[in-house]
């Protein structure tokens, strides 16, 4: 089987890597590109560990092809933070301990920091409902709409201040 | 996996002529039912036809009054079209009831349409607004209402080498409107037990037309001729309300499984669908 030469952009930088053509995003990200911080959960949807975005629009990487992301744009979690830098929904997160094993984490944080793109000031349920193909066995989700609510004040502040 | 190929056509032509070459290709549009059951081993496809690059099969065209929605645009896209919100509010809120917004941002209603599921979420909606579809295919492209398309649970009427390029809704009168919804265990990702979707021009107060559909109740979603005459000439009152539900239970063939037993099915279909008529009223009603 021949493999198909992908050239993408995965958190700013040009990438390129060989794949078979059912290889899955999630699976070329981990294994061609070593980014692990993208998790697998499920394989088929349900569970959002997978979470990347893909041209700006968040997406599950274990239901994109890895020869779809041609040309495209791809951010990982291991885009979130600007070097040492962490970004504020990682430093809330730590603070309102929204995450136990961290499976489920890089997937939180890469839909959380979409929506916050999208909509700076969400209310609760606005978070509940654009979080919902996240899942989390440990934490309650509790913790983690705290942290998401908290980072939405920081960076509303950052804004105004700058 | 086996060893499928892939391939990013560039045009309708070139799609169709890779699907009649391939008989087990599969179009790829979001992906999100193909990739699971190609995981699951459920399908095996020789070649992936992804449709995403074709030029004028992404987006959404003002089309006879009405639009024309290009089968490889995600469900979160058409949140985007204000007047096509406001004309067909119960198609777009049924297409983004499908998963989560990861999900969303992939899922077509093409693909919704094409997995031929009952329980596909958008396919009532668009059957109750009257939508079709233009087939692409070896002979050229047909213009089919969208309730041809599906034949049996996972199968279709496409021909081989044909596929879905656009969705049609019609001209929406000023005083009609549509809704869709349906019942899930939760909240949030989980397939329907039953769907409802009705659209109806009103007129004065009295219901002009009325066509109502339902999914997760029969081997495909179904268009209930009865249930929409039951209301037409009517205010939709209670009388009115309740010979709809009667023909809307006459009509459900349903399964019982791990979802829903037959009955609940039944039952739940016509108090969804009587709920989804009142709200299309007030929808329409608030526009005149
Ligand atoms: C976690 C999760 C939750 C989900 N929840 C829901 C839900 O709540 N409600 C619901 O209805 N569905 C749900 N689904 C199923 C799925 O997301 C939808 O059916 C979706 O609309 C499929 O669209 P797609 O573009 O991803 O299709 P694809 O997976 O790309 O294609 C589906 C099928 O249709 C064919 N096809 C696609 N486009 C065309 C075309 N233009 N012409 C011809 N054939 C075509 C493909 O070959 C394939 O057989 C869910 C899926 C997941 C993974
Ligand atoms: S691994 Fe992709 S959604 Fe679970
Ligand atoms: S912290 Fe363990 S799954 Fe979320």
């Amino acid at each position: 089987m021949s493999k198909i030469l992908v050239s993408t952009t995965v958190n700013g930088e040009a990438q390129e890597f060989a794949c078979d053509p059912s290889t899955s995003l999630l699976d070329a990200l981990r294994t061609e590109l070593h980014l692990t911080g993208t998790k697998e959960g499920c394989g088929s949807g349900d569970c959002g560990a997978c979470t990347v975005s893909l041209d700006g629009e968040m997406v599950c990487s274990c239901l994109v092809l890895a020869a779809e992301a041609e040309g495209r744009s791809i951010g990982t979690v291991e885009g979130i933070a600007e070097g040492s830098a962490l970004h504020p929904l990682q430093t809330r997160f730590l603070e309102h301990a929204a995450l136990q094993c961290g499976f489920c984490t890089p997937g939180f944080l890469v839909a959380a920091k979409s929506l916050l793109e999208k909509n700076p000031d969400p209310d609760e349920t606005e978070i509940r409902y654009w979080l919902a193909g996240n899942l989390c066995r440990c934490t309650g989700y509790d913790k983690i709409v705290r942290a998401v609510q908290h980072a939405a004040a920081d960076l509303r502040q950052e804004r105004t201040v700058a | 996996m086996t060893s499928a190929t892939y391939h990013a056509p560039a045009s309708v032509a070139e799609a169709v002529g890779l699907l009649s070459a391939n008989p087990a290709a599969k179009v790829i549009a979001g992906g999100t039912d193909l990739i699971v059951q190609t995981r699951s081993g459920r399908v095996k496809p020789s070649a992936y036809v992804d449709i995403k690059r074709i030029a004028g099969v992404s987006g959404i065209r003002a089309f006879e009054g009405g639009f024309a929605i290009g089968a490889a645009t995600p469900c979160t896209a058409l949140l985007e079209d204000a007047a096509l919100c406001a004309a067909w509010p119960g198609v777009i809120e049924a297409a983004n009831l499908i998963g989560s917004v990861q999900v969303r941002n992939r899922a077509t209603m093409g693909g919704n349409l094409c997995n031929a599921s009952p329980a596909a979420d958008s396919v009532p909606a668009l059957i109750a607004a009257g939508a079709t579809c233009v087939v692409a295919g070896p002979g050229g492209e047909r213009v089919v209402p969208v309730s041809a398309i599906p034949a049996s649970p996972g199968r279709t009427s496409l021909a081989p080498g044909e596929f879905v390029v656009e969705i049609r809704l019609p001209a929406q009168p000023a005083n009609a409107s549509d809704a869709y919804l349906r019942a899930i265990p939760r909240t949030e990702m989980d397939i329907a037990v039953a769907g409802a979707g009705v659209a109806l021009v009103m007129e004065g107060g009295v219901c002009k037309s009325a066509r109502v559909s339902l999914g997760a109740v029969a081997p495909t979603v179904l268009l209930v001729e009865a249930a929409g005459a039951a209301l037409v000439g009517t205010t939709l009152d209670d009388a009115a309300l309740d010979a709809m539900g009667e023909a809307v239970r006459a009509a459900c063939k349903p399964i019982d499984d791990k979802r829903g037993t037959a009955s609940y099915r039944t039952h739940t279909a016509a108090v969804l669908a009587r709920r989804a008529a009142l709200i299309a009223r007030d929808r329409a009603g608030a526009k005149a």
